[in-house]
């Protein structure tokens, strides 16, 4: 009881302290149980606003997470920059800490949207109209890097910590109009960590998106800057790689050539897994963007897949992505049988659009 | 605002108010959140002790903590029912080593039951995986789902109705598969790109094919060196009920003992019976219906250095599972008789040819009293079934050893 009345304490002063600007505070061992404790972001009159010196960033390519849009963030202690990779996540020092903000448009209903919103502008996010869900955080810590669901509060106010994760049932609403309710669903620790342990021998918790193929862009926030080299001239990234970085397509830029952005899409959307040391390497399936042959899918033969072949006898048909077990595995909702595993419960149309049109303009068949 | 609800929070409602209306007890919803921490704060060392009851979840459970022991009060007494699962691709995944899970049931989960992934020292003893509804398609792949992993005990399981496989280990070294019950599933026992198995002493019954050895292309590694024996594998005549496009949809129903293109599989002392395809089948991935399609360069198609000896069979052959068969039956042996116990496909490589024939140690060796072997001439067409001369087959491999469990796994043994 005693402690209880300590945490609603604590609680109640970190509230009373919000008068201040809060600044990001590295927990080197504990585990805050509100988000606000972080000191990284903070909801205040109707805004969600970023502490000094937190960085938002996006990717060419994102993760489809059903339809929710997604603030990222990242921000390293004491002006310490991360460390350049070509290939594989950035090195961040300890005490870095990387959030990841799920929300969505409300409708008039209270429906949730499958549409763009307004971002982060001059460090702060108007929350009229929005629905904030969850806030997921990537710490670095001495040991590596942990991962920590918070789930924001009805009135909007903070984050919990839920290690256990969370199902909330929602409504969506498609940009056709069309209605589709669904579990939307906050992964609990562990399957937070089922896909940031990117190699499965080690079990390292690595982040996903803080590659230099996915951050090579225009910044969103700094219109004027490449998005690496505004966090190279803001000091949050050391690199001297002398090799030009790599870049992946953005996947719905119709200027982008088909295949560059189907597999933009796959190695976003399934690579985390589908790498020659992932989780799926069960599968012998490789979707990076490097992979080839019936490692990436052509022509190759399920091998625990159960109910997600849907019927289909390969991974990829080349020319006809109706007869493609990827396709089915993208389209389905049943969760023993679609992909990604975790992470979405409905079907990402204009995804699939993409899969089975790069498909489809494949030369060829299975023997 | 109002439609946005949290599941959770009206089940554990619906759990605390009003008098039970339900005749059959309900299964216990509040639990999830009570195991889910448990394994998610577990240290090595811990045993997570499961209550007597049934436990309902609604999302998958996984743990990821090395030197685990998950344990119940019986695989009938304590049930974790997954039958309203709204997301996860399995019941239990764990990604850790040195983990004994014993004595409980995993129901009706929407894909695997339990998974065991990438882990080391692995020990699964007197579980249930079972989908209550039995054999239908529409049921998860596999029961109990160890997959890259390294000396392995399964032991006193019983795997009901898996739409795939009900005790599968694929991708993984040596394995002791003892004491279990597999029935009503596609495939009861499966051993796939597995080295060093030993499968004894188990129940193989009313499944599509009772156990399977295989070998599939595009994965890390083969497999070989598996021995089969003291086991009952009888009655393997369920329809297939297996998802199109997965290898085990294409295994005739009464299939007893099948070996797929996997090398130095000894098969004795077992006693089999009425599986009505044959009760023992050694073939190629040639003529295992998902034969097309890419394979990696360096995969081997051929079953190689297969060993049949000191069986006890009776019946089966008598009604196989398929039209070319039924035809080939018909032809051989007529409408009363029944094929050989032994169906082998006849794909040999002949890039291995010494003097015009295979090398003593890639053949098919029977040593099995009367049984003999039917050879349905799969390389050309089927156009020349024939049942082999004893001698075709008269010749022995050197008996493999006996498995051997290391570490703490030894004192099981």
């Amino acid at each position: 009881m005693l402690r209880a009345f300590c945490i609603f304490l604590a609680v109640v002063l970190a509230g009373c302290s919000a008068e201040r600007a809060p600044s990001p505070t590295f927990h080197p061992e504990k585990n805050p149980d509100t988000l606000s404790e972080w000191g990284v972001l903070s909801a205040r009159e109707g805004a969600l606003e970023l502490s000094p010196g937190v960085t938002p960033y996006d990717l060419a390519t994102p993760l489809f997470s059903d339809y929710a849009q997604k603030l990222r963030t990242v921000w390293t202690p004491d002006g310490q920059p991360a460390v350049y990779h070509a290939s594989d996540a950035f090195d961040f020092p300890v005490g870095s800490i990387v959030t990841k903000t799920f929300y969505y448009p409300l409708t008039d209903n209270g429906e949730v949207a499958a549409l763009p919103i307004r971002t982060v502008a001059d460090g702060s996010m108007s929350l009229d109209g929005v629905k904030l869900l969850e806030t997921r955080l990537l710490v670095r810590r001495a040991n590596g890097w942990v991962a920590l669901p918070y789930v924001w509060n009805e009135a909007q106010t903070d984050a919990v910590l839920k290690r256990t994760g969370d199902v909330t049932s929602l409504t969506l609403v498609r940009n056709d109009g069309g209605n589709e309710e669904f579990a939307y669903l906050v992964p609990n620790q562990n399957q937070c960590a089922a896909c940031h342990v990117t190699n499965a021998e080690t079990k390292a918790v690595q982040p996903i998106g803080l590659k230099a193929r996915h951050l090579n862009k225009t910044s969103t926030f700094h219109p004027a800057f490449n998005q690496l080299d505004y966090w190279i001239a803001a000091g949050r990234l050391a690199a001297d790689d002398a090799e030009p970085a790599p870049r992946n397509a953005v996947w719905n830029d119709e200027a982008a050539s088909l295949e560059a952005r189907a597999r933009a899409y796959l190695d976003i959307n399934c690579s985390h897994c589908h790498n020659p040391d992932g989780a799926a390497d069960t599968s012998g399936l490789n979707l990076e963007p490097n992979a080839k042959g019936p490692a990436l899918g052509l022509c190759k033969t399920p091998i625990a897949a159960g109910g997600g072949t849907g019927g289909r006898l390969f991974g990829i048909v080349p020319g006809d992505a109706d007869d493609s077990i990827t396709i089915f595995r993208m389209e389905t909702n049943d969760p023993g049988a679609m992909m990604p595993e975790l992470g979405r419960a409905v079907a990402h149309e204009e995804g699939v659009a993409l899969i089975r049109a790069w498909i489809n303009a494949m030369d060829g068949g299975c023997a | 605002m109002k439609r946005i609800s949290i599941i959770g929070v009206l089940a554990l409602g619906a759990a605390c108010g009003g008098e039970p209306t339900q005749t059959e007890p309900a299964a216990d919803a509040a639990y999830q959140e009570t195991l889910m921490t448990r394994l998610l704060d577990a240290q090595p060392g811990d045993v997570i002790e499961i209550p007597a009851g049934t436990f309902a979840f609604d999302r998958s459970l996984s743990l990821t903590v090395d030197g685990v022991t998950i344990r119940g009060q019986g695989m009938d007494e304590t049930v974790l029912s997954f039958k309203n699962q709204v997301a996860g691709a399995e019941g239990l995944l764990v990604t850790a080593s040195d983990f004994t899970i014993e004595d409980l049931a995993i129901e009706d989960t929407r894909g695997d039951a339990l998974k065991i992934s990438d882990g080391e020292n692995i020990v699964i003893r007197r579980v249930r995986t079972e989908w209550t509804g039995g054999p239908k398609t529409e049921n998860g792949a596999y029961g109990i789902y160890p997959v890259q992993t390294k000396n392995v005990l399964m032991e006193g399981n019983v795997a009901i109705a898996a739409a795939d496989a009900g005790l599968y280990i694929g991708q993984s070294k040596n394995v002791v598969v003892r004491n279990n019950r597999a029935e009503y599933n596609v495939a009861g026992i499966e051993i796939e790109n597995t080295f060093d198995a030993d499968v004894y002493d188990n129940v193989a019954t009313n499944n599509t094919g009772g156990i399977l050895v295989f070998n599939m292309p595009n994965l890390k590694q083969p497999g070989a060196r598996t021995r089969i024996f003291n086991n009952e594998v009888f009655e393997n005549n369920t329809k297939n009920f297996g998802h199109e496009g997965t290898p085990v949809a294409s295994i005739p129903a009464g299939s007893g003992i099948v070996v797929n293109s996997n090398d130095q599989v000894e098969i004795f002392d077992n006693d089999i019976r009425d599986n009505k395809t044959a009760n023992v089948i050694v073939s190629s991935i040639y003529s295992a219906g998902y034969g097309g399609g890419e394979t990696q360069d360096d995969f081997d198609p051929y079953p190689e250095g297969v060993f049949v000896y000191g069986n006890r069979f009776e019946g089966g052959g008598n009604n196989p599972d398929g039209l070319e068969l039924q035809a080939l039956k018909l032809a051989l042996v007529g409408p009363l008789g029944r094929l050989p116990d032994i169906l082998w496909d006849g794909y040999v490589d002949e890039t291995k040819f010494e003097n015009g024939a295979l090398p003593d140690s890639l053949r098919l060796c029977v040593q099995n009293g009367e049984s003999r072997v039917v050879n349905v001439d799969g390389p050309n067409d089927n156009k020349n079934p024939r049942i082999q001369d004893a001698d075709d087959h008269d010749c022995a491999h050197e008996k493999l050893p006996a498995v051997t469990l290391n570490g703490s796994l030894a004192e099981q043994m």
